[in-house]
């Protein structure tokens, strides 16, 4: 724990959970996607779903998937900016058996026509848990810089990333490896401690069976 | 470096060293982070300002939450202030800066966590009138901010900063006991003064549930940010007069933890109990979000 974790952050209100957390959770979808959103699509679990209009959730999770921060003025006037920033949403309740209350499913569409899906919660002070991309399932934070890593499951991958990240001089401070099925797509997801150098990022791009690297980086 | 599961342990490690809470705090924090110290200053004080603004937005006469249930009486406050009040314009300002930031923070405004949105206004109605009214300077008020940060660290780690955990006890309850401890500071009373304020504080607001009307951080919590801040003042001028807390402040917050694990759910955020299932709570909650 930080000093900054309770006297912070500085965000929009009204709710940490339901506002703060609400536009990390859009993000960090955004920065999974890595391209410029067109299509949202978000599904609305619980508590998230009762209360959302009150404590703007929707709006919040909007300016996240525009790509603001929690601390942007702008966010509680996302709904109008999607529009002007050729955004199209949809907002649908839904229910996971077992979820945390305050979980959202997200549906991004890019102008590349790339998609990805991304599940997640808001789990109180401004704090979420990635629980699902792509239906790999994985588990972070976001309060570390985080590298999630896509790839083919093949022998010697995760040596080689993780070769490239001690050679840049960056330490692991947690490490989860997701994979459905042998051979299949895989994920990595790695919590790194300090700062994380676009170089090393663009090294790991390079190395084969690679399909994908994020960064998302810490609050 | 410092664990933060003891207040004790901060003000013997303090005494030691000689200096205060918020010192010994800046230096650890520095080393935990690899962050030079002005840094974490600057940063600091970059939230002391995000706190100035919030107040001078939220006193606007116009200002309406999003729900449309509140807003506007931090103006109302500010008018009333100017004549003084019961207590003198300084206590009747304290509130006003509360009940503006927390306004603010219901109207989508930006503000500070501290610790979280719903007792966002009580270390600005605090700290930030001791800088402003009592002419105190700047880099006081930062410092005291790094104090309030350690005591929540410490009642984050034994009990809970969060409503949904704890009830109103832990949110506006921690947020008045930080201020309480860093006002303490401000004022030039020892560690161990910092530490009774603290525990005084919680102990006049133990048991505090979290009955939000229609689950949304407007009614009762802005006005329960202003008593926070009250229950603040108290506590600090009871430590700063010298007179201890009976039960040590880790035992308190142990309490804390321990009320908070056995108040009913309905009473912790769920908008189910309390205030909230009011006949006048029920009916507000319908209209704002339909039957």
């Amino acid at each position: 724990m930080q000093v900054f974790d309770i006297i912070g952050p500085v965000m929009i209100g009204p709710s940490s959970s339901h506002t703060a957390g609400a536009c990390r959770l859009g993000r960090v979808t955004r920065k999974i996607l890595g391209d410029r959103p067109v299509k949202a699509r978000i599904g609305l679990c619980g508590s998230f779903a009762q209360t959302y209009r009150g404590h703007g959730t929707d709006k919040a999770i909007i300016a996240g998937i525009l790509d603001m921060h929690t601390y942007d003025a702008r966010l509680r006037h996302a709904l109008e900016l999607a529009g002007e920033e050729g955004l199209t949403y949809e907002f649908y309740q839904t229910s996971i058996p077992g979820a945390h209350p305050n979980t959202a499913i997200l549906e991004l569409t890019g102008e590349k026509g790339g998609t990805c899906r991304v599940v997640g919660a808001s789990i109180g002070g401004g704090n979420i848990i990635v629980t699902n991309i792509n239906g790999l399932e994985v588990q972070f934070t976001g309060q570390y810089n985080t590298l999630i890593v896509l790839h083919q499951d093949t022998p010697g991958v995760i040596a080689a990333v993780t070769n490239t990240m001690a050679y840049s001089g960056a330490n692991i401070g947690n490490f989860r490896l997701s994979r459905p099925q042998k051979g299949g797509e895989a994920v990595m997801t790695i919590e790194v401690d300090g700062d994380v150098s676009d170089k090393m990022i663009s090294w790991l791009r390079e190395l084969p069976h690679i399909t994908g690297v994020v960064l998302v980086r810490a609050i | 470096m410092l664990e933060y599961h003891s207040i004790q342990s901060l003000v013997d490690a303090a005494q030691e060293k000689g200096c205060t809470i918020s010192e010994l705090v800046l230096a650890d924090q520095s080393v935990q982070t690899e962050t030079p110290k002005d840094e974490l200053f600057r940063k600091m004080q970059d939230n002391l300002h995000v706190m100035q603004e919030a107040v001078q937005a939220g006193v606007d006469k116009d200002l309406k939450s999003t729900s449309g249930l509140t807003g506007g009486d931090a103006y109302k406050m500010q008018q009333y202030a100017q004549g003084g009040g019961l207590c003198g314009s300084f206590f009747t300002q304290a509130l006003t800066r509360a009940i503006a930031v927390s306004e603010y923070n219901a109207a989508m405004g930006k503000i500070v966590a501290a610790p979280t949105a719903g007792s966002c206004g009580i270390l600005p109605g605090t700290i930030l009138s001791l800088m402003e009214d009592r002419d105190m300077p700047e880099e006081t008020a930062v410092m005291a901010l790094f104090t309030a940060g350690a005591f929540g660290m410490v009642i984050a780690d034994r009990a809970s900063i969060a409503g949904a955990q704890g009830g109103c006890q832990a949110e506006c309850g921690s947020a008045a006991a930080m201020a309480a401890a860093a006002m303490v500071e401000m004022s030039g009373g020892t560690p161990e003064m910092c530490a009774h304020a603290c525990a005084i504080a919680i102990k006049n607001q133990l048991g505090l549930v979290c009955d939000p009307i229609a689950g949304l951080v407007e009614v009762p919590c802005i006005k329960r940010n202003a008593g926070g801040v009250a229950c603040a003042f108290a506590a600090a001028e009871m430590a700063l007069a010298g007179i201890k807390s009976v039960i040590p402040v880790d035992e308190v917050i142990d309490a804390m933890r321990e009320v908070g694990d056995s108040m009913p759910c309905a009473l912790k955020e769920t908008a189910q109990g309390g205030l909230a299932t009011t006949p006048t709570g029920i009916r507000l909650k319908e209209e704002i979000f339909g039957a």
